[in-house]
């Protein structure tokens, strides 16, 4: 009882319950046939907004304004540059991931640059970098369409253990996560400047650093993101990333981290994830049509933000 | 005497100055570029990017942000593009609706002291799907009438400056001259004084939720007109665009400093990075890439200016 | 001059009394203004005089007392109704928008300038009473007020309070309008100030120079505690009387160990500010006390002191210098996390290793800190807001305490505090202080201050005296404060 209880005053709760009460929805249409499948399928595309999410909800946390603009750029130019390099050779296959990674770091450290030299609010910064790094995309693919390497291609579309391996990505990834926020002192603080950056300074915490490691976090999980997804669709396409600036910011919230900062929740990213695949799932088994689907999405994102904020001004 | 060396004539010096270069150097590289025709050209596509600044521009005046720009844009181009065409009393009043809507939107936000990005966000998802609905596939027909005007050719000067002119002045006039411009800009630079004052805030968020949703109206209009037909995803790029545009012309994210003029000039600036390329024989993939850092550009002078203007100051 | 009579006060206000928690800001006050007068308001810090001006001007609505306009008891009073009654307030905050130009921000105040031709309307009434108040200045109405000067700020924030659109003027409050003026500004102020008495309209006037408080006002009230001490007509005073009855009425000379710190090698220096007035030091296991009115400087110097001693972009292992706020909402606590987190925060590099963080250390540390200090909690799992203030406050102390830095900066702490806290807090300091930790203690209440071994006290945002020792008294601390380097 008490465990229950318990459960219930987890913000993230709310996410998974709804996400399981569409699964069933579906299931019961489909006569249970269809399960296993869409479980599947569901886990793979979720798990590319659960990477993304994750490193938003890392920026979102350090309090009001901070917000990434760049992850779907950083997301396309990662996975670009990283299938250039491999050139469907499996042994360049470390190589590549390496490069995408550094293209993240490298975002990264440009989006804070860029908000601290020129003293502009996070949005404009991420935006402008964001133009840029879209622009050389699109100039490093020149439409050509590159195949993955056999191997990494197989393996983002296989399982083990019956979950996809993207799904096992985005696990480890998530716990890792979780690990820096709940038990070391950078989660501490990045919590800690959320809540205050005034008495985050205060209070003897490198601000700027701490600010720092979090943009080039949030940037390495969206190259890491546009690696697997270029990788998972058999190329790389320059819109790859569009769907992912407008959903990386949706499921942290609807996922139940603060809008406000200081308040990371990892799990919620887990449920609101699966949640929007499985509503875009359910409406289609029922076959409503992407113009309903998109609708819901935007009134379930305002529900949860007018209920959350609703929540706070009580608590003030 | 006016002092020429106010911070809001040096946010308008930047972006005006920044314009006249790539407009020199596009001349230069490409005398034709002078004439009637060339300027039609180069600036057409400037005037529903002008309209959708403004709008932006006057929600981030009370210290908002509008994520829905663009879907909403394209919303209304999918309504101009079928209901005002073969229903215009329909349209209208499906247009008249969302006006409403947006009002509603600035009530709730103030009311539930909502986050604006996160509202917008799911408005975005919102109008979006409204626009699938109603345009499935890429189609529709601009009516007539907006058609012939989008494409008049009124003597001497060409229509896209004509009206990016218009739209400036009409915007300054509206939010930097009049009375009610006033307390809408006071809301954003001190809310509690202009609330001691004794003015409604939540009316004065309502009032400009609405008019930035009918200035994205008209944005919608002035796109299909032109483009003559319209689909769910044309203008999504118009939410970043719009964003950049208005800092580009010297607008901040917070404290009600916007500048219509220069709003204007900073779409106009963002439309002609692109075609500058193709003058430079640059590949146009660099397009967007040259509005990047054109802003980049410009924010850094503005910094420069500003740390210049202290020391005169302090001097 | 209290006069009988047929003229009613402006307004009258008997037998107010507030308080906020703890703390009683007015105790049976009564205050009424004539017409044609001008009242001086003085007091040290908490003395209530904020309190009584708000309560003045609609702001704030009293607990206890009535409030009558012109002879007539109002029951609901309110901003809006102070406004149309003709009382007006310039604050000592500005509350102009700094991105509307003089003449917009006068049509934010006064409502009624709207339709055709109001621009004009507004910018030659508010260049009328600029040119009428202030002759000689160089203010252009259509100037942003973000791109003014402070002076020039406070210029046109008087001036729109004195203009008339819609309402006459009957009552303006003046509160500290002078501090961001230089002298002949200020000359200009008061003699505008007492023109317009002549005409009929009432003035409140605080400042902190004793000086035009004498010369300007009619009739002084002086007040301590929430409490009139003194009301009478400006003759009556001079300047040593009215510091004189600003102190405690009876207090012997408090048994306070003096010690003096043999001057050595200071731990911890500070250039003068603005140019003016004396350097800062401090010395190992001193407490030094910064006196004075609030906002003259004294939390500025101590964020300087901390902000150049600590790092923004490396985490350090010994940290130099510690803060406790005393602005708790702004910069003390973290309102999300429990009071285990908010002390240990300041502390965690010796509660891990590589970055991660053993809770049962920091748990440890906790426990200690919170027997040591006695936060009052049954659970520190609990919310940080679930404590009282002063408990919260153990908490910030607890957590620069914990820290292993040698100087202490404290940011007036024992704000809105009970007493007991207060003195379980000075002893901690205490014995702190003689391991050798060094206090730097911004305080606004005078018997914190009296406890320091040294007092710099601040007047006008630089340090215009030094005490030591036997100096340390009431009386040199209030002088100081209102006299400038006079002790």
């Amino acid at each position: 009882m008490i465990v229950i209880k318990r459960l219930l005053h987890k913000p993230w709760i709310w996410s998974f319950v709804a996400a399981v009460t569409v699964w069933f929805v579906t299931i019961i249409f489909t006569g249970g046939a269809s399960a296993f499948g869409l479980t599947q399928a569901t886990l793979t595309f979720a798990a590319f907004s659960i990477i993304v999410g994750t490193g938003q909800m890392f920026v979102i946390t350090l309090g009001p304004g901070n917000i990434d603009l760049s992850v779907p750029a950083t997301m396309t130019l990662a996975g670009t540059v990283a299938l250039k390099v491999m050139d469907g050779d499996n042994s360049m296959i470390v190589p590549g991931l390496l490069v995408a990674i550094a293209i993240g770091f490298a975002i990264g450290i440009c989006n804070y640059g860029l908000i601290k030299l020129l003293r502009i609010p996070p949005i404009i910064a991420t935006l402008s970098m964001s133009f840029i790094v879209q622009s050389t995309a699109i100039w490093t693919n020149r439409g050509l369409r590159i195949k993955p390497p056999a191997v990494l291609a197989d393996f983002t579309i296989s399982t083990t253990m019956g979950i996809p391996n993207v799904a096992w990505i985005a696990l480890i990834l998530t716990i890792i996560a979780y690990w820096l926020l709940q038990k070391t002192i950078y989660g501490r603080w990045v919590s800690a400047i959320g809540q205050s950056i005034l008495a985050a300074r205060m209070a003897g915490i490198p601000v700027d650093g701490v600010r720092i490691a979090t943009y080039v976090l949030c940037a390495l999980l969206a190259s890491v993101c546009g690696f697997l997804l270029a990788n998972f669709s058999g190329g790389a396409a320059l819109n790859m990333g569009s769907e992912y600036l407008l959903m990386s910011i949706a499921v942290v919230v609807i996922g139940g981290t603060a809008v406000g900062g200081g308040d990371s929740n990892v799990p919620g990213i887990w449920g609101a994830s699966l949640f929007m695949f499985l509503v875009v799932s359910m409406l289609n088994t029922y076959g409503f049509d992407a113009g309903i689907r998109l609708i819901m999405t935007g009134i379930i994102i305002i529900g949860v933000i007018v209920l959350a904020g609703g929540n706070n001004s009580e608590q003030r | 005497m006016i002092n020429w060396f106010t911070r809001d004539a040096a946010r308008l010096l930047i972006p005006a100055l920044s314009l006249t270069v790539l407009l020199l150097v596009i001349f230069y590289l490409q005398p034709r570029a002078m004439s009637y025709n060339g300027l039609n050209l180069l600036f057409n596509l400037a005037v529903p990017i002008a309209l959708a600044t403004i709008a932006q521009m006057l929600i981030m005046t009370v210290n908002d942000l509008d994520l829905s720009m663009g879907t909403f844009v394209s919303f209304v181009a999918c309504v101009v593009a079928t209901f005002l065409n073969t229903n215009p009393l329909l349209g209208v009043a499906i247009l008249a609706a969302s006006i409403v809507v947006y009002a509603a939107l600035g009530v709730l936000i103030h009311v539930r002291n909502l986050p604006s990005i996160v509202v917008t966000l799911g408005m975005s998802f919102v109008w979006g799907g409204l626009a699938v609905l109603i345009l499935p596939a890429p189609g529709g027909q601009s009516p007539v009438w907006l058609r012939a005007f989008m494409v008049s050719k009124p003597p001497l000067v060409p229509l896209a400056i004509i009206a990016s002119i218009l739209i400036a002045v009409v915007a300054h006039l509206l939010i930097m001259r009049s009375s009610l411009g006033v307390v809408l800009r006071g809301v954003g630079g001190n809310l509690r004084s202009v609330e001691r004052a004794g003015w409604s805030i939540v009316r004065a968020r309502a009032t400009i939720y609405a008019l930035a949703a009918l200035f994205a109206i008209l944005a919608g209009l002035a796109l299909v007109g032109l483009a003559t037909s319209a689909d769910a995803n044309i203008a999504l790029r118009y939410t970043l665009l719009s964003i950049a545009g208005v800092i580009l012309g010297g607008g901040e994210f917070v404290g009600g400093r916007v500048s219509p003029i220069g709003a204007v000039i900073g779409a106009l600036t963002l439309t002609l990075a692109g075609s500058f390329l193709s003058f430079l024989r640059i590949s146009p993939d660099w397009q967007i890439g040259a509005q990047g850092m054109i802003l980049i550009v410009v924010l850094a002078l503005r910094l420069l200016f500003n740390r210049l203007e202290k020391q005169r100051k302090s001097a | 001059m209290t006069m009988a009579g047929p003229q009613h006060a402006v307004i009258e206000v008997t037998d107010a009394k507030m308080s906020f928690g703890a703390v009683k800001a007015l105790d049976g006050i009564t205050l009424a203004i004539q017409p044609g007068e001008c009242v001086g308001l003085v007091g040290h810090n908490g003395a209530g005089k904020s309190t009584i001006v708000n309560v003045v001007n609609g702001g704030l609505t009293l607990h206890e007392g009535r409030i009558a306009l012109g002879g007539q008891p109002v029951d609901k009073y309110n901003v809006k109704v102070a406004r149309d009654h003709g009382v007006r307030c310039v604050f000592q905050e500005l509350s102009l928008c700094p991105n509307l130009t003089v003449t917009e921000n006068t049509r934010i105040i006064h409502s009624s300038l709207s339709g055709w031709g109001w621009r004009k309307r507004a910018s030659s009434v508010v260049r009328a009473k600029l040119d009428e108040i202030f002759p000689g200045h160089h203010i252009q109405v259509g100037a942003l007020v973000g791109d003014l000067t402070i002076s020039e700020k406070q210029m046109v924030e008087i001036a729109t309070a004195f203009s008339e659109i819609a309402q006459k003027v009957r009552l303006v409050i003046l509160d500290e309008p002078t501090s961001s003026l230089d002298a002949s500004l200020a000359a200009q102020l008061l003699k505008y100030v007492r023109a317009f008495i002549k005409t009929g309209g009432s003035v409140i006037l605080i400042s902190h120079i004793l000086g035009e408080i004498l010369s300007t006002c009619d009739r002084i009230v002086v007040m301590k505690d929430g409490k009139v001490v003194a009301a009478r007509p400006s003759p009556e005073f001079t300047e040593h009387s009215l510091v004189e009855s600003m102190g405690s009425v009876v207090k012997g000379p408090s048994a306070r160990p003096v010690r003096d710190i043999s001057p050595g090698t200071p731990v911890l220096s500070a250039a003068r500010r603005r140019e003016q007035g004396l350097p800062f030091r401090a010395h190992k296991g001193e407490i030094i006390g910064l006196a004075g009115l609030g906002g003259h400087g004294q939390t500025e110097t101590l964020t300087d002191i901390y902000l150049r001693h600590s790092g923004n972009w490396l985490r350090e292992q010994t940290p130099k210098v510690a803060f406790v706020a005393g602005d708790r909402r702004l910069n003390g606590v973290f309102p999300l996390w429990s009071i285990i987190k908010n002390m240990s925060i300041s502390h965690l590099a010796d509660l891990s290793t590589k970055g991660l963080i053993h809770r049962q250390d920091e748990m440890k540390l906790v426990e200690t800190w919170k027997a040591k200090i006695e936060v009052r909690t049954k659970n520190v799992e609990n919310t940080i807001l679930s404590l009282s203030g002063g408990n919260q406050q153990k908490v910030l102390f607890a957590r620069a305490l914990a820290t292993r830095a040698d100087v202490v900066l404290m940011d007036d702490p024992t704000r809105g505090v009970d007493i007991g806290t207060k003195q379980e807090v000075y002893s901690i300091l205490r014995s702190e202080a003689d391991k050798g930790r060094t206090f730097i203690w911004y305080s606004t209440e005078m018997d914190e201050i009296c406890l320091c071994d040294r007092v710099y006290v601040f007047n006008n945002g630089a340090i215009v005296a030094e005490l030591k020792g036997d100096e340390v008294t009431e009386k040199n601390i209030l002088a100081a404060s209102f006299m400038g380097a006079a002790a």
